[in-house]
């Protein structure tokens, strides 16, 4: 096949060094009190290695434009997953019309 | 002897190589589809043989034939076993990967070794779930709902759940696979729009496959350390949620009813276009249909959830959305219709079960609209009623559609004709076994008999014995076409490339194909069901290879 895309291991190697010093972060921002931050902090840097593992390990970036669509489609549905599970848990409270084991 | 008889002698996929191993390690999609057929049906007569032992104890309003608890493993495995196993398989397993290559004209599937492992990891997990079903027996119904499933129960949860785990990826590797192929191999000249509407429904099913799936995985995997381990997800006194489990199963499982129905109904669509000599009226909006259904599917699941402690605000949305995925179905019974309108329509064996699934189908979505109904839903929550609409939709719609095809496919699939006469008298059968088992369901729910009991009040008797009677005729009907399918695999008459008259690439091979499906690779250089306006009917029924 002509089409496979030859990644040079140069990229490899940063993008690993890139998700090890990420990993440093996280740790490193555990033992700082930021509050509810820190959450926001953890959560920011698991979704940057993440998209650098699907990018660049998962040869995402170097595909057809099929293969970013089929892959965003995929966190699409996760997303209908997690929003409708959370319009049931979000609006249980509301106008005191929740299950009698939440009031 | 005509060429066309001769035919039947040369090479073909099922005489190219021989002996055990051959089968077992092939990678041809045909004779894995033959592996498929062998497999599902297997799984099918232990479902079907729960199924008489529920009817057979339904019989009288005392429980005399078992005790509850075993009542309990009876309409469980019958669940798991025919939903798991049968249903989601079925046709996908058989028929699509048998027709998908041969009717886009390619070879093979993209990856056939993967579809090789596809079926080993659907025996595999089907001989866990079976060996949990004999070693213990699972009473929680074929949904697993926790807290009972998961702190509760002192049966098999775990290896029945990882069995179904272990099934789900034969189905992940399935989709990914015709998604892949009907992508990468079509003919050429086979565009988009050029694709046999039985090759569209069976994209959606694969997309559902492929989203939906993994979420029944996972879902079945935190069950299992939530059982083995008490890691707490589901468990309130640790901050989690049972009511979770529900929404994470039927995120999958509600979805799932469209992996067992988009097949059926990719198989109504090339039975009604062969047997009505017309193209699909409408044939954009029924391959859309397909993927509408699909896509709204998954926005639906809230409707298993109305009394489940789930907020009503969410009930409701849930609710509202499930009318939607009435209008793609819709679109396509109409367009059946329209397609039958001024078409030259014969009755042979496959569109008996083609009409009747419309019929059957038509009741089972309905009452779909009525369960989706807030208020209704809760009068019949867990009745009769709820059993009798998914048997509409899974009895009605998948195994019509099963059957129809496989009657239909049987002579390319084997070379041989079977009798049309005890075709027609088994389709027969299964209608109104259908009916008269299922049927009388519906009026015991309305009046509030519950499901998964194994006794009830003496007023019910009547309509529970017309039932288990209905079963049997039921049973009659399934076990005819084991008969006459394997006296055709002997002594029928050869079948020739087209015993229909039928428009389609699978036609103008031989039957059976080759190994390789074309002597020649095909190239697809007109419209799809490419009938003329006002030809006649296959009224003389299949007609053998010397006929011609
Ligand atoms: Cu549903």
């Amino acid at each position: 096949m002509s089409d496979i895309h030859v990644v040079p291991v140069k990229i490899y190697v940063a993008v690993f060094l890139t998700l090890m010093v990420l990993t440093a972060i996280t740790v490193a921002v555990a033992f700082v009190d930021l509050g509810a931050l820190n959450n926001v902090v953890m959560l920011g840097i698991a979704v940057a290695k993440a998209t650098l593992v699907v990018l660049f390990f998962m040869h995402v970036k170097y595909g057809t434009r099929l293969v970013p669509l089929v892959a965003a489609g995929g966190f699409f549905w996760l997303l209908i997953l997690f929003g409708f599970t959370l319009s049931d848990y979000l609006s249980r409270g509301w106008l005191g019309a929740g299950t009698p084991w939440m009031r | 002897m005509s060429s066309e008889a001769m035919a039947a002698e040369r090479p073909n996929y099922l005489n190219a190589t021989t002996g055990l191993k051959s089968w077992l390690l092939t990678l041809d999609h045909k004779r894995i589809g033959i592996l498929y057929l062998l497999g599902v049906s297997a799984f099918f007569v232990l479902g079907g043989i729960f199924a008489m032992l529920i009817r057979l104890e339904l019989v009288t309003p005392a429980g005399d034939l078992v005790q509850p608890d075993a009542y309990n493993r009876l309409f469980t495995s019958h669940g798991v076993l025919m939903v798991f196993f049968f249903l989601i398989p079925a046709i996908p397993g058989v028929l699509g990967n048998f027709l998908i290559p041969i009717m886009i004209g390619t070879k093979d599937l993209a990856f056939p070794r993967l579809n090789l492992l596809s079926w080993y990891l659907f025996m595999a997990g089907g001989t866990m779930a079976l060996g949990g079903i004999i070693a213990g027996g699972v009473d929680t119904g074929w949904t697993f709902y926790t807290p009972y499933s998961s702190t509760y129960t002192m049966t098999a949860v775990i290896p029945v759940g990882l069995g179904v785990f272990v099934n789900g990826f034969s189905g992940i590797l399935t989709g990914l696979n015709f998604m892949v192929t009907i992508h990468r191999m079509r003919a050429p000249g086979m565009t988009w729009f050029r694709l046999p509407l039985f090759v569209w429904s069976h994209y959606a099913t694969s997309l559902i496959q492929v989203l939906g799936t993994p979420v029944l995985a996972i879902t079945l995997v935190l069950l299992v350390f939530e059982r083995a381990f008490h890691i707490g997800v589901f468990d309130p006194t640790r901050g989690g949620d049972p009511v979770f489990f529900q929404h994470l199963f039927w995120f999958y499982s509600h979805p799932a009813v469209y992996i067992m129905i988009l097949p059926s109904m990719a198989v109504i669509s090339e039975l009604i276009a062969a047997f009505a000599r017309k193209r699909i009226f409408g044939y954009h909006a029924v391959a859309f249909a397909s993927i509408g259904i699909a896509v709204l599917g998954f926005l639906v699941w809230g409707h298993h959830m109305f009394v489940s402690g789930q907020s009503v605000y969410a009930g409701t949305a849930f609710s509202l959305l499930t009318m939607l995925v009435a209008i793609p179905s819709a679109i396509k019974v109409f367009n059946w219709s329209f397609t039958l309108y001024q078409g030259s329509v014969s009755f042979q064996t496959p569109m008996l079960y083609a009409l009747g699934f419309i019929g059957l189908f038509m009741i089972g979505g309905l009452t779909g609209v009525f369960l989706g109904t807030l208020g209704f839903d809760v009068h019949v929550h867990d009745t009769y009623f709820v059993v009798a609409h998914f048997h509409y939709v899974m009895v009605g719609g998948t195994i019509m559609g099963y059957l129809g095809g496989l009657h239909y496919w049987w002579p390319k699939i084997t070379g041989k004709l079977y009798p049309e006469f005890w075709g027609k008298i088994s389709a027969l059968l299964v209608f109104v076994g259908f009916n008269l088992t299922f049927f009388p369901q519906f009026l015991l729910g309305y009046m509030g008999m519950p499901r998964r009991y194994h006794a009830y009040p003496e007023e019910w008797q009547v309509l529970n014995v017309l039932s288990s009677a209905g079963a049997s005729i039921l049973g009659l009907g399934f076990v005819l076409p084991v008969l006459y399918f394997a006296w055709s695999l002997k002594k029928g008459p050869l079948a020739g490339r087209n015993p229909w008259g039928a428009r389609g690439l699978e036609w103008e091979t031989d039957s059976p194909p080759p190994t390789l499906n074309f002597d020649e690779p095909p190239v697809m250089n007109h419209e799809v069901y490419p009938y003329a306006d006002g030809e006649p009917g296959s009224t003389s029924g299949m007609k053998p290879a010397s006929a011609h």
